[in-house]
């Protein structure tokens, strides 16, 4: 294995590829009292339309999700059990992008890999216990209509894009679900679900060659072919529509603004764009800026604001939102900031401590296994080394943030979303 | 291993310090441990928000952040939570450990002193908190109390607390509620503030790769600023109530699409000072703790009569909490389910690898606060306001030796309170 060190930051991670195309990234932490492991595939709530064995498949909404919650089923029961009575806490979780299983244990952590590697490369279905996963998501599904943070995300999304998937609710809806068959699940499993559409990562206390070598153990030789998806086409620069408002049981209206940006390149680009992205949202409205001060002092924002920048494939975007009663004055107020920037640019003092702050709370989050090994999977999909961000970071300059300030933060890219409670006068 | 000391500073004021060289940043923290009270909660809990919106020398938060920043982007956050019943109000600070610095610095000393200043040093106007300060954040916490509906799984769990100890200070949330929040004014938060600095309990935590004796001077100063003359009594311990014969039923409508069942039972008198506690632990986890309880295997994997269904403990209260997201038909077949699968394990009808998963379970979830300085604050903090100095380590050993009889007897004296239903509009 090829070990890579960070001094830096104080890490070090061996990399290895395996002869059916895997990629294996190990952190070793032998201070630590529990071991983590996380196994992903390059598949996510938005890739419902791809390229297989020579025909395009158009997937009904949620399959990826779907296949999340079925692939813990084995054929001798259910691989959730298997690692939870190991005292290992198993989960797993959808994004737009991606589809990860995890496990963290203190013990027996090789025998859990095997658990894990084991039952989400060996699919096993019935059209029976399919049937019964359609009542389970289907209340998964209501709760997540019942969650505004959830709904206000998904509706700023559809001001933003035009086309894109990212604006499909990940788990689907209770009429999309119900389209997903045994069949579905399987196509979509051998697509997807290839060594070398896939990654594991691990940290902890382990040793990085027993991994390779169960790895190579457990899975299967062919990397699979290579998938073609299609999320529609290029997005146009501006956003979709406006703004979108929704009612429901809340006590103060929640909103989501959003700004597209432009889409986010592949390989370290990717990296320096979303350090460039987390960037100018500090300078714009972060808890530092002159912006947040004054939008906390007139009582627009509360502690419930938060702010970051996304980039999935064929979009990114800066977002910032919680709890507001008069959301449209927030956006005139962040528009209006942006302007002033373009003008005046960012005050030297105050981008030379937010590139400190910035930097820590990076190298902070590091503390975090899951957070690490999740880093790493997503760079590996998106070709970049995670653990390079304090090189990037030196290289960043003012006035490339100040650069994306002009080119993002501007109305036509603007969307916004709201969620406003029941029966509340307009 | 923890290397966890635990010093008494000055009468009443401790410091917990875990020296580790295994995290990238350090935690530093302060809290004061109050009583739990329907009268003080919300005003305790206002005071370390007002705190943080400005000191002397940095006046408003553009300034503070400013200082949070130059120290790599750490974070003081004002907290508040209730252990059992007590109402611990502080700030828990997170920053860059030393080692990771880009010039070499030292990130303690400078930590230190902007905590003592946030914590003594507000920025003052006519000899109290700042009128507009303390309007501001007064709204806010009457809004993050009034936002607590919008979270259903965890309304539907402060709801049934509130129910079945309401004449308890334990049915007092840790924020208080909305009337007690909205008569609060300048002077009667300072006269809090001030009672809070001279009465209560002082918990200090450092967590990271500083020598002891480097925090305790790094401290000195706040130690010194920290007004004295006051007795800092120790909190009580929580009184422990048996459940009434029938157990209470209220039930809520809001427009919600799934319903919330959840269920407050009383421990029958094990809390985290009893010898049965371990017992309990595993209890809990073979009924609603874990993926392989009883709750989760039955209730919603093979019936589906939920989407979650799982129990908690108030480890400092002597209360278990059951809770599941139902679909509006199903709650009456889902709560029998519920106390049916309590009745398994009461009778000991477990297997042997569901005690050995659940105990697994609970054991890892122990050695693994080590791994992360939030819940080892957390953890810490718990110990010092129930008065205990057992860390992870000897509980887990603990844990170990619970026998099948010992779990099923710590089922056997569970019992139901009282049951919470949040209902749609249609149902």
């Amino acid at each position: 294995m090829e070990r890579r060190a960070y001094p830096r930051i104080g890490e070090q991670v061996f990399h290895t590829v395996l002869e059916n195309g895997l990629h294996i990234y190990v952190d070793q932490r032998p201070e630590f009292q529990k071991s983590y492991a996380f196994f992903a595939t390059n598949y996510g709530g938005m890739d419902m339309k791809f390229h297989l064995d020579g025909v395009w498949q158009d997937t009904p909404a949620g399959v990826a999700h779907f296949l999340e919650h079925k692939m813990f089923d084995t054929e001798d029961g259910n691989a959730l059990q298997d690692l939870a009575a190991n005292g290992a806490s198993p989960n797993a979780f959808t994004s737009s992008a991606i589809t990860g299983y995890y496990f963290e244990s203190t013990e027996k952590f090789e025998e859990n890999l095997k658990i894990l590697l084991s039952f989400v490369s060996v699919p096993y279905f019935t059209q029976e216990s399919v049937d019964k996963e359609q009542g389970i998501i289907g209340q998964e599904i209501r709760m997540v209509e019942d969650d505004p943070d959830n709904q206000v995300f998904f509706s700023l999304m559809e001001c933003l894009y035009d086309h894109h998937p990212i604006q499909v609710s990940i788990a689907g809806t209770q009429e999309s679900i119900s389209h997903i068959t045994a069949d579905t699940l399987y196509a979509c499993h051998k697509a997807f679900y290839c060594p070398g559409n896939m990654v594991l990562t691990a940290a902890g206390n382990v040793d990085p060659e027993h991994i390779c070598a169960i790895a190579r153990e457990i899975l299967p030789g062919d990397p699979g072919g290579s998938i073609e998806r299609d999320y529609g086409g290029a997005e146009p620069e501006a956003a979709a529509r406006p703004s979108k408002e929704l009612r429901m049981e809340v006590s103060t209206p929640i909103f989501q603004l959003g700004f597209k940006a432009d889409t986010a390149p592949a390989g370290q680009a990717r990296l320096r764009q979303r350090l460039l992205g987390e960037l100018a949202c500090e300078a714009l409205l972060g808890n530092s800026s002159p912006l947040y001060a004054r939008l906390y002092g007139e009582g627009l924002i509360n502690n419930n604001f938060s702010y970051g920048f996304e980039s999935y494939p064929g979009c990114a975007f800066l977002c910032a939102g919680g709890e507001s009663q008069d959301p449209e004055a927030v956006r005139a107020a962040v528009l209006a900031e942006a302007d002033r920037l373009c003008r005046e640019g960012v005050d030297e003092d105050l981008f030379r401590r937010l590139k400190k702050g910035v930097y820590g709370a990076k190298v902070r989050g590091l503390n975090s296994m899951e957070n690490t090994c999740i880093e790493l999977a997503q760079g590996h999909f998106a070709q970049f080394d995670y653990l390079e961000f304090p090189e990037i970071f030196d290289s960043i300059e003012k006035p490339d943030v100040e650069a994306c300030l002009r080119a993002w933060v501007n109305e036509a890219r603007c969307g916004l979303a709201v969620v406003r409670p029941k029966g509340g006068a307009e | 291993m923890t290397n966890a000391t635990r010093l008494e500073l000055l009468p009443g004021v401790h410091l917990t310090a875990v020296q580790t060289k295994k995290f990238k940043s350090s935690a530093l923290g302060v809290q004061f441990l109050l009583p739990l009270s329907a009268q003080d909660a919300s005003l305790n809990a206002l005071t370390p928000m007002v705190l943080r919106r400005g000191t002397e020398r940095c006046p408003d938060m553009e300034s503070l952040s400013a200082a949070l920043d130059e120290l790599y982007g750490g974070s003081l956050e004002p907290v508040v939570r209730k252990k059992g019943e007590t109402q611990c109000v502080g700030f828990v600070g997170s920053f860059l450990d030393d080692a990771y610095t880009l010039g070499g610095e030292r990130v303690l000393e400078p930590a230190a002193e902007l905590l003592g200043e946030v914590l003594l040093r507000p920025c003052t106007q006519d000899g109290v908190f700042r009128l507009d300060y303390v309007r501001q954040e007064q709204a806010n916490l009457i809004d993050r109390i009034r936002a607590q509906v919008n979270d259903k799984r965890q309304y539907a769990l402060i709801r049934v607390v509130a129910e079945m100890c309401a004449d308890e200070p334990f049915g007092v949330d840790k924020l208080g509620s909305e009337a007690a929040a909205a008569a609060i004014t300048a002077a009667s938060l300072w006269n809090a503030y001030q009672e809070m600095l001279r009465t209560a309990p002082v918990e200090f935590y450092y967590c990271g790769s500083a020598e002891l004796e480097r925090v305790r001077s790094a401290l000195e100063p706040v130690l010194q600023a920290l007004p004295g003359g006051g007795v800092r009594r120790a909190p009580a311990r929580p009184q422990q109530k048996s459940a009434p014969a029938v157990p209470r039923r209220t039930e809520e409508v809001l427009d919600v699409t799934q319903g919330k069942l959840s269920m407050g039972l009383r421990t029958g008198g094990i809390d985290v000072w009893s010898g049965e506690f371990p017992a309990l632990l595993l209890c809990n986890a073979l009924f609603g703790g874990t993926t392989t309880s009883k709750l989760f295997l039955n209730v919603r994997e093979r019936l589906s009569l939920c989407y979650y269904a799982s129990s908690q403990l108030e480890k400092y209260k002597g209360v278990m909490l059951v809770s599941s997201g139902v679909e509006f038909g199903k709650v009456e077949q889902a709560e029998a389910e519920i106390l049916a699968q309590l009745e398994q394990c009461r009778q000991g009808s477990f297997e042997d690898w569901e005690l050995e998963s659940a105990r697994r379970s609970v054991v890892s979830g122990y050695r693994s606060i080590l791994d992360s300085q939030g819940r080892l604050e957390d953890f810490w903090l718990g110990q010092a306001a129930a008065g205990i100095d057992e860390g992870p380590e000897g509980l887990c050993a603990r844990l170990e030796q619970v026998t099948r009889e010992q779990a099923a007897a710590a089922a056997q004296k569970l019992s139901l309170d009282t049951v919470y239903f949040l209902k749609g509009k249609e149902a």
